[in-house]
């Protein structure tokens, strides 16, 4: 318990995350601070670029073997399940419709790339490598929750969304996943030199742009809170809190069937709890029109995202290194 | 001066695609899509600033279109916009070079 609370507490002062709570401060002060739409783009794009390249980079350190594409399946197979698992829990703790249940499952199938990049530099932080290639297993868990929520809402309501080639080939090659798995691909195929050609740029300035990025998620978090609060009942709010702890339990299994490093393991964890705020809204508006997107926005960004960021991460690496030791 | 309609539709970023590529099918290839500070309505408030994912964005076609073009243009767009978020509203208007509409 005191090293749970420890790395708590040292994560809570970290940059990164006082910057997310003067964010948060800020949108429930009511005070006026905001990044303009496109500044926040670009930052989210180069965070992109620069964990895509340095995930390519450390596979050419490690060397591909049979676990990489293991891990991948796995990543694959826990975001199409995980779904099922949200949806039970949350037409067992609410009283939320059919379709508002079945797409915000889909969002907790999914992953949130920012928490997987705070977690990734946490423990970079604590001198504790993990596998480059979980930046790939992250690209590859993006969309197909997206299918197991369609299929949940068909299966339970007349107003079932579907999936159409087009939408297929949005989620499929959303800028943020072509990005990530772009980036991984230079950084496999230019190595340790193509590196050293561009680390002034991706990896000096990164810890400092994520705190730039986590004070907007701050921000946006707070706004959707404060201005969307009505919509979450005591139990959907739970569901923000419990649903990231049942998909780290998942991830920590799946690590631990797979044999990854703690750092790597401690990943999975934390794709598996953590919920999309990108690629599945946007999915979700095209199929499922007609689930409430405050809902599950409020709830991915204002609940299991800072639960992920302050406390979160630091509990799934104890409860890693506890298992692992 | 030449009589026209002016068809706003208020509808979500991501969706703006699939609208535009309706409107072109029925042959108006003439409209203006404007980004959407914010609003609120029954689904809350949103803003665009500071968000990453365009889900929560809407934005704005506007047509100005012959009257007599009005209903094919009203047909294509609600096939697209029916199920979503977003207003669609048409008012009469005047255009100064007729041929061009």
């Amino acid at each position: 318990m005191d090293s749970v609370l420890s790395l708590a507490a040292a994560n809570l002062i970290s940059p990164i995350v006082l910057s997310f709570v003067l964010g948060l401060f800020a949108a429930l002060a009511r005070s006026d601070l905001n990044f303009p739409e496109a500044i926040v783009k670009g930052i989210s794009l180069y965070l992109l670029f620069a964990i895509g390249f340095k995930g390519g980079v450390g596979v050419t350190g490690h060397g591909i073997d049979l676990r990489l594409f293991a891990a991948l399946l796995t990543g694959v197979a826990l975001s199409f399940a995980l779904p099922f698992v949200a949806y039970l829990l949350l037409r067992s703790m609410t009283s939320l419709p059919v379709v508002d249940a079945a797409a915000i499952a889909g969002h907790y199938g999914s992953i949130s790339i920012v928490t997987f990049v705070a977690a990734s530099t946490l423990l970079s932080g604590m001198g504790t490598p993990a596998e480059g290639y979980m930046v790939a297993v992250a690209a590859a868990m993006e969309a197909p929750a997206i299918v197991s929520a369609l299929w949940l809402a068909a299966r339970g309501s007349k107003n079932g969304g579907s999936i159409d080639g087009r939408l297929w080939r949005e989620v499929l090659l959303n800028g943020s996943i072509v990005l990530l798995v772009g980036s991984f691909l230079i950084g496999w195929i230019t190595g340790k030199d193509g590196l050293a050609q561009i680390e002034s740029f991706v990896v000096s300035p990164f810890k400092g742009v994520l705190c730039l990025f986590l004070l907007d998620m701050g921000i946006v978090a707070g706004r959707g809170l404060k201005d969307n609060r009505g919509l979450l009942s005591p139990g959907v709010a739970a569901f923000g809190i419990v649903m990231p702890l049942v998909g780290a339990a998942f991830g920590l299994g799946a690590g631990l069937a797979l044999g990854l490093s703690l750092g790597g393991s401690v990943l999975m964890m934390v794709l598996g709890a953590s919920a999309s705020y990108i690629a599945v809204p946007a999915a979700m508006r095209v199929a499922l029109p007609q689930a409430n997107p405050s809902i599950s926005l409020t709830l991915s960004l204002g609940i299991t995202f800072p639960f992920n960021i302050t406390l979160g991460i630091p509990l799934y690496m104890t409860m890693a290194q506890a298992l692992m030791r | 001066m030449h009589k026209a309609k002016r068809v706003e539709i208020i509808i979500e970023a991501v969706m703006e695609k699939r609208l535009t590529d309706a409107l072109i099918s029925v042959g108006v290839t003439g409209f203006t899509v404007l980004p959407v500070s914010g609003g609120s309505g029954r689904s809350g408030q949103w803003s665009r600033e500071g968000q990453v994912s365009r889900a929560s964005g809407m934005v704005a076609v506007i047509c100005l279109i012959r009257p007599e073009r009005l209903d094919k243009l009203l047909d294509a767009a609600f096939a697209v916009v029916e199920r979503h978020i977003g207003v669609v509203n048409v008012s009469d208007t005047f255009v100064l070079r007729a041929e061009r509409f």
